[in-house]
């Protein structure tokens, strides 16, 4: 492998990491107002299903991103309107969407299978392009990917920089005092939740019209995409720059996985590829470890020193969710 | 009381309605004529002996796993990690059939370690999602998620590697194993009444668990209120993980069926789903274990008759999949409008 | 409207907390909001940093942080409910100061408390309810005898006590540290005899809580050793407690104490030590039965916790209790009842001290703790008094004590 193989196979990484982000970044917002949309598996399996066929309907590969977002915001609805209205389980409702959508894109996608659709191209920014090795990184890559990079800071601003975004960390973590200071506490949860799945919507056209591009059914590997993304946005700490520290990670795993290969063959390629999903969620470990009971007896029994600096450095990792995270509101 | 039940029923009824009506709009966006659809569907598990014994040969595994979640949702748990719980069942069964393939053992015994391997596995299995859930604190859904995807990775390196079939290597599965291996069928069925026997005695069992045992009420306690249950003296870890081996042990045995009785070999996917169906199908019956044997017959048919839609109509066999999926995800809301129109909790 | 807990937001900073709910553009002006706090703050004489995180502060200091963030908003009319309750002395009289300051500004205060030194000391005219009914309206000067009148329709006194203490000791606490994020306990030395009575007095949040689990095997310590009848407990979890026959009661019944959607059948079966396989639905329903008459629960077996009433649901808590105990743990053990469950309460507990069960009790009602201990310890900060005799105890000492006033230096 050479530096400038090297170099495009990050690249790669970019690029291939960009339908995750969107997954990641939408549902970090979802959360952040105290909902859990779990359907996001199904989500991305049936915008990226319900994107490609619009793009290949119509010839238009806008509207296939649109019709992408449009499904993860119906899809939002149902879960904001089954969970916020009707009182039922967020994780149930979301888990019963995760199948049932996916299970749609592959009965109504059935047609479009090996049916050859439009595909983002790579689009290099003029002068920036021609830096070495940021420009190969940065600046030459698709549409969609250069939107990625944006949303992260664009989300992140508006969570913890704006005066709305303050009102959102309210509604998650005490609805009860945020309702007290003049929030609708559950038309903003309405609203952002499908927010949320809008922008998860657009991982599915991501993958069906750029990354993977076309539609092969139960065979699109795209399966399983979903529930690693609801992993990283709790490794993420519902905070878009941690979120994207994971999303990237997450891809290089992939990415040395393929390039790896070659040095490990008694492994199977289907192995190394399925590795980093299980990695990625036992980093859940770390996150919640310091608090455990457990673990506080046995930091009991350490001297005061070694004590106070392990609590502090447990600290730092811990992901702490929005408090009330999937418990709904009543204003009485 | 008696109102309150007939309207439930009302209400239910209406959310199978409502759920036919939607499976009937997406037929007709996929261009389908949905009557033809419909009758396919009866005709592929009712209309000939074969297709009734696939439909009772695939009510087996959801017997099983269907019992299995209720014990865990009893407990307050959402044990995803089913799947992978079924996977490594089937993984140990392989692997105790394969240890004792040329051995004097007779093969009715082959059989039966061959299951409690499965049962070992299994359990074994579940038990890691539950420790990293009570020890951890890694939440069950992502834990057995993380699971999940560690049982393939497993399978498909032994199916590939050191249980790959003589010559190359195929994802389809390791090699068959001989007729005498398999589980006894009747004769010119496919399926096994061993298995069915199986997933009905456990049913039972299940049942008898939750309504007169100490167990099932010190379970329950857990599910609805565990400090409360700690603070009387029920070990609330101890029994958490407890309720994880049980269901491990009855995934794992479904996974045994799958290799023994289905498909003879293992695959990459034996477990078929039929972890995440148990799921649906316990929220379908309000976790009551009485109606699950039932209920687990309806999804078992629908899955069956839905594989001759791809042969008859050039259609997805996953229109099972969303009649099962969004009559769940209709029940649930209509029983949530119920809730909140009759203010009845 | 200020509430008893402030409705803040413990993971976000002091100045967020500020800023949440304000009207205004999009993008807030930091260095002007800053400016605003730090001038108001300054007013009142709060110290407060404003890029503190709020679940570190004080009751007292969030309580600051909400006036200051009301007044910045423009409120004319403020309600505080209970709001000397689990704050400092010193961080009382910055109250007081702040709401004498608010009052000349041209505020309307109104204040809601059941303490009387503090509405005697602050206000101009106190209007006492009782029972949902305006009792009387009094303006200064006051006559506490009137107000305490007005409050109970009769005066207080300390009813007749009967002490049943042996000298056997049934467990001794030596030297326990105990330790949460936010407090520290330190240094708790208590030997509790058989069939004493010993409450656990100061505001919430002092440490009594936390040293009453502790005292459970609940939570853990960092220091000091635990012996129930001799044997060392040490470390020990609370499940090896129960089988030393310590229990402990909960303050939130139906969410720590009681599963709701069980009956009070299943509750029993439960709580005993089960014996065999299969439930014996008979023999739980003729427990129920019995434990149900026994401690008078309005209740039948098939009644879910739930539909209880709160008198009812915390007999409910003691009818489980296993029979004999030696050490029972009570929280606020008559939080929110009516006065005859009160008292029906105590008598069952003293019923159980004649038989030689210890008692340690939380309790936020000076009367009570006077009433029915035999010793008193005092948690303030996480400082501990030695047990004090609750016979030579007076209420204004008392008073003072959790406060955080009187204390020996020492401490």
């Amino acid at each position: 492998m050479n530096s400038s193989s090297i170099l495009l196979g990050l690249a790669g990484v970019l690029y291939g990491a960009a339908p995750i982000m969107f997954a990641v970044i939408g549902e970090t917002i979802t959360e952040r107002a105290g909902v859990i949309n779990l359907s996001m598996n199904g989500t991305i399996l049936l915008s990226a299903m319900g994107g490609f066929a619009a793009a290949v309907a119509t010839g238009s590969i806008i509207l296939g991103f649109l019709a992408g977002a449009l499904i993860g915001a119906l899809v939002a609805l149902v879960v904001a309107f089954s969970s916020i209205t009707l009182k039922q389980s967020q994780v149930a409702v979301g888990f019963v969407l995760a199948l049932l959508c996916r299970d749609l894109s592959y009965f109504l996608g059935h047609p479009y299978i090996s049916v050859a659709g439009p595909r983002l191209a790579i689009v290099p920014i003029p002068a920036l392009g021609e830096i070495p090795i940021l420009g190969t990184l940065f600046f030459k890559q698709d549409v969609m990917t250069y939107i990625s990079f944006v949303i992260i800071f664009l989300v992140w601003f508006w969570i913890f920089r704006t005066r709305p975004g303050l009102m959102l960390r309210g509604i998650g973590e005490r609805p009860a005092a945020a309702f007290v200071r003049g929030a609708n506490v559950n038309r903003l949860r309405y609203i952002y939740t499908i927010i949320g799945g809008a922008v998860a919507g657009l991982a599915g056209p991501t993958f069906s019209l750029s990354v993977k591009a076309g539609w092969a059914g139960p065979l699109s590997g795209l399966d399983g995409y979903g529930w690693i993304a609801l992993a990283i946005t709790i490794f993420g700490g519902w905070n878009p720059f941690r979120a994207a520290l994971g999303v990237y990670l997450f891809s290089l795993l992939q990415w040395l996985g393929l390039v790896l290969q070659p040095f490990l063959p008694s492994i199977p390629t289907q192995v190394l590829q399925v590795a980093p999903f299980p990695l990625m969620i036992l980093t859940l470990l770390l996150v919640n470890i310091s608090d455990a009971e457990w673990v506080a007896r046995i930091l009991a029994t350490l001297p005061e020193r070694p004590r106070r600096f392990t609590i502090k450095l447990l600290r730092t990792l811990r992901a702490s969710p929005p408090a009330s995270l999937g418990v709904p509101f009543e204003s009485e | 009381m008696k109102k309150t039940r007939l309207l439930t029923f009302g209400f239910q009824f209406g959310a199978l309605i409502l759920a036919l009506l939607f499976t009937t709009a997406v037929l007709l966006l996929a261009g389908a004529p949905p009557l033809q659809a419909y009758l396919y569907i009866i005709k592929g598990s009712l209309s000939s002996i074969t297709n009734i014994s696939n439909v009772l040969s695939a009510w087996a595994p959801l017997l099983l796993t269907t019992s299995g979640v209720l014990i865990t949702f009893a407990a307050g748990l959402w044990n995803i990690g089913i799947e992978g719980q079924i996977m490594v069942g089937a993984i140990f069964t392989t692997g105790a059939l394969r240890i004792l393939l040329n051995s004097t053992v007779p093969t009715g015994w082959i059989l039966l370690i061959g299951f409690l391997a499965g049962m070992v596995g299994g359990a074994f299995w579940a038990v890691l999602a539950g420790i990293l859930k009570t020890f951890g604190g890694v939440n069950e859904i992502f834990g057995g998620l993380g699971l999940n995807f560690v049982a393939t990775a497993f399978a498909l390196y032994l199916i590939i590697g050191p249980w790959k079939r003589p010559g190359i290597a195929s994802t389809s599965g390791t090699l068959m194993f001989p007729d005498i291996l398999w589980l006894p069928t009747l004769p010119k069925l496919q399926f096994s009444v061993w298995a069915l026997g199986l997933g009905v005695l456990v049913v039972i069992i299940v049942y008898f668990i939750l309504r007169g045992t100490h167990l099932g009420l010190r379970l329950k306690a857990i599910g609805k209120n565990s400090k409360a249950a700690f603070l009387m003296g029920v070990p609330t870890w101890q029994y958490s993980v407890l309720a994880f081996l049980l269901c491990g042990v009855f995934a794992g045995l479904a996974g045994a069926i799958q290799v023994t009785s289905v498909y003879h070999r293992l695959t990459p996917g034996i477990s078929s789903g039929y972890g995440f169906l148990g799921l649906m199908v316990a929220m379908l019956i309000n976790y009551q274990a009485i109606w699950a044997a039932p209920v687990a017959l309806f999804f078992a048919a629908l899955n069956i008759g839905g594989i001759q839609l791809p042969i008859v109509l050039k259609l997805d066999s996953s229109l099972s999949g969303v009649l099962q999926g969004i009559l769940v995800l209709f029940v649930l809301m209509v029983e949530g409008a119920r809730q909140r129109l009759f203010k009845n909790r | 409207m200020l509430h008893q807990d402030p409705l803040d937001f413990p993971p976000m900073r002091v100045i967020e907390n500020f800023i949440l709910g304000s009207v205004g553009g999009l993008l807030p002006r930091q260095g002007i909001i800053l400016r605003d706090f730090l001038t108001l703050a300054g007013q009142f004489g709060f110290s407060l940093d404003p890029e503190a995180y709020v679940d570190s502060l004080t009751v007292g200091e969030r309580q600051q942080l909400e006036i200051l963030r009301l007044i910045w908003l423009g409120a004319r009319v403020m309600i505080f409910d209970e709001p000397t309750t689990g704050i400092s002395a010193a961080q009382k009289v910055k109250l007081f100061a702040a709401l004498r300051l608010l009052a000349n500004q041209g505020e309307t205060i109104l204040f809601v408390s059941h303490k009387l030194e503090d509405v005697e000391g602050l206000c101009t005219s106190v209007a006492v309810l009782r029972q949902g009914n305006l009792v009387g309206v009094e303006n200064q000067p006051y006559s506490t005898k009137k107000l305490v009148e007005l409050m109970f329709g009769k005066t207080i006194s300390v009813g007749e006590r009967n002490p049943c203490v042996r000298d056997e000791v049934t467990a001794n606490l030596s030297n326990l540290m105990i330790e949460d994020y936010r407090l520290k306990v330190r240094d708790v030395t208590l030997d509790v005899q058989c069939g004493e009575v010993i409450g656990l007095a100061g505001m919430e949040g002092s440490g009594q809580g936390l040293f009453l689990r502790a005292a459970g095997g609940m939570t853990h310590t960092v220091g000091g050793k635990i012996l129930i009848d001799g044997r060392d407990l040490t470390g020990r979890s609370y499940q090896t407690f129960k089988r030393h026959g310590v229990a402990f009661l909960p303050a939130a019944r139906l969410e720590e104490g009681l599963v709701p959607g069980l009956n009070l059948t299943e509750h029993f079966i439960l709580a005993e030590e089960a014996k065999g396989f299969f439930i014996n639905w008979d023999k739980g329903r003729l427990l129920a039965q019995k434990r149900i008459k026994d401690f008078d629960v309005r209740g039948t077996p098939t009644n879910t916790v739930e539909s209880l009433s709160g008198g009812n649901q915390q007999r409910a808590l003691l009818a489980l209790l296993r029979d004999p105990l030696k050490l029972l743990l009570l929280e606020h053990p008559t939080r929110g009842l009516d006065i005859e469950s009160v008292i029906y309460i105590w008598n069952k507990l003293k019923d159980r001290c004649q038989t030689g069960t210890s008692i340690l009790f939380i309790s936020s009602d000076l009367e009570e703790i006077l009433q029915y201990s035999d010793r008193v310890l005092v948690f303030f900060s996480g400082k501990v008094t030695p047990p004090l005799e609750a016979l030579t105890l007076t209420a204004e000492k008392l008073g003072e004590l959790i406060g955080g006033k009187g204390w020996p230096k020492s401490t």
